[in-house]
């Protein structure tokens, strides 16, 4: 099988300032001092992983281990310090459902959008505009200002625009715990379609019934480290060992 | 390289589009008059800036109130799409933290809304040379030639702003500053003439006084300035795209852990 992502020793450090500086006084003032000092933080250290297409990858682990930070980096919103990230394929990242929504455009300015910002053309947009609304289910609120919409709606709109469009991996950053629980079941269908046409996912989440329910295999990180990488009921069982 | 960022450009050209047809929608909507402030608002300036200023100028300046309005119709296109592409990147912190977007998309996005908006000024522009009877010359056609220098000029100022603007938010109260002197350093509201030899020189190297110059010598003067103006407007307009564009892609990977 084609690896369709591959991470080769990548690390990821952030210069802690141990006082966010952005003016220039203040910049100068610390040069001539010489007291710019950074503390340097790693938030992935050494991370090795190939994922292969079609498989369904779950990221597990404690507040602040790295995970949404290695999502980061696969989707290219972070340049990893060191090391090689190779991604063969279209992302469509649900790091968080209507980043890119204007919320006093109207729903329907904000589906064409947000299908723009993920890298759409216009003719795909218009082909699945009928699907995304249908999918949302939000038909009769279309023409008004999203500011009015509920956290719920705007989620939903999120996920239909992130998912219409087949891309060749989604990543999912703990939103399917939007919305209420029909829709929660829709968007897990939607993910279980998505898998059984080749779309490779990444999922993030606390909920480890979930994980076990979708993925193929896991990825345990803990402060920046792999600490397991496997199978899926073997991680899972060790890292409930783990936090008993 | 060059062809892969045109690539990506090209794959992106609808968010593009759909960016600045938000911008023009966002700025009028649930205003009365709408688009047609784009109009109004250089006339009412035009109005208040002839009243003070046109009696002081009247022997330097054939037909003044058409003198202020060339001058700063194109003096605002660019002090607009500098200021917006300088925020540009802030303001859009919540979307680059989140998604990856090619990030040069933003500042030249501005400066094309600026651009779109420039064009609808235009129309208070026309307006003008009708209610004035001044003829409208055939060289007034090539108002773009200007207009086009003024957009690239602006692109690669707005990309240098937008990178530094992220690092030192200082900038931003500093380049307001900056685009008011420029403003009186450029004769929009005063003839060339009655400027003393030293602030002459200084002229030479103020690209926005050639841009105004040709502006109104194609829209008013019916003359086309020669080969060698062009060149100079080239030199300016398109060697600070490519010190933008180098500026901007040394410094976007470190936007993230400052916006």
């Amino acid at each position: 099988m084609e690896n369709i992502i591959e991470i080769k020793d990548v690390e990821m450090h952030f210069n802690m300032c141990k006082e966010k500086i952005d003016n220039l006084k203040e910049y100068f003032i610390k040069i001539a001092k010489r007291q710019l000092m950074y503390e340097d933080f790693i938030a992935l250290d050494k991370v090795n992983l190939e994922v292969q297409r079609g498989e369904v990858l779950g990221i597990i682990g404690y507040n602040g281990s790295g995970k949404s930070t290695i999502l980061k980096v696969i989707s290219g919103i972070l340049k990893p310090t060191k090391g090689i990230v190779k991604v063969n394929g279209t992302i469509a990242p649900l790091i968080e459902l209507g980043a890119g929504f204007d919320l006093d455009l109207t729903a329907r300015e904000n589906i064409y959008l947000n299908g723009s910002v993920l890298g759409f053309s216009k003719k795909m947009m218009q082909d699945c505009f009928d699907d995304i609304v249908e999918f949302s289910e939000l038909k009769d609120f279309l023409d008004i200002p999203m500011k009015n919409y509920s956290s719920g709606m705007v989620a939903r709109i999120g996920f239909a625009v992130a998912t219409m469009v087949k891309t060749d991996i989604l990543i999912v950053d703990e939103i399917l715990s939007v919305g209420d629980f029909l829709f929660q079941q829709k968007c897990e269908n939607r993910i279980n379609n998505l898998m059984a046409g080749g779309t490779t996912v990444i999922i993030v989440s606390h909920t480890l019934d979930q994980i076990r329910r979708l993925c193929s295999k896991v990825l345990w990180l803990d402060k920046g480290k792999v600490k397991m990488l496997g199978d899926t009921n073997t991680v899972c069982d060790a890292y409930e060992g783990n936090l008993k | 390289m060059l062809e892969a960022n045109f690539q990506t450009l090209k794959r992106y050209r609808y968010l593009l589009s759909n960016l600045i047809v938000k911008d023009i929608k966002l700025k009028y909507r649930r205003s009365i008059l709408g688009i047609l402030w784009s109009v109004l608002n250089p006339l009412l300036m035009m109005i208040v800036i002839s009243a003070v200023f046109s009696n002081i100028f009247k022997f330097q300046v054939e037909n003044f109130p058409l003198y202020y309005l060339t001058g700063s119709t194109l003096f605002n296109f660019m002090s607009e799409s500098t200021n917006l592409a300088m925020m540009s990147i802030l303001n859009s912190r919540e979307l680059i933290k989140k998604i990856y977007i090619p990030k040069y998309i933003f500042p030249i996005e501005k400066c094309l809304f600026g651009f779109v908006n420039f064009l609808f000024s235009l129309i208070a522009v026309v307006v003008m040379f009708i209610v004035f009877g001044y003829p409208l010359h055939l060289t007034s056609l090539l108002f773009f030639i200007p207009a086009i220098y003024t957009l690239i000029f602006s692109m690669g100022l707005g990309m240098v702003l937008s990178a530094l603007g992220v690092f030192f938010r200082d900038v931003i109260h500093l380049y307001s500053v900056v685009v008011v002197a420029w403003n009186y350093f450029t004769p929009i509201v005063y003839p060339y003439e009655i400027l003393g030899e030293k602030m002459k020189m200084f002229m030479q190297i103020n690209p926005m006084y050639y841009f105004v110059s040709y502006f109104r010598d194609v829209t008013m003067y019916n003359t086309v300035p020669g080969v060698k103006i062009d060149l100079i407007c080239i030199a300016f307009s398109v060697g600070t795209l490519i010190f933008g564009l180098w500026f901007f892609k040394k410094t976007q990977d470190r936007f993230i852990l400052y916006v």
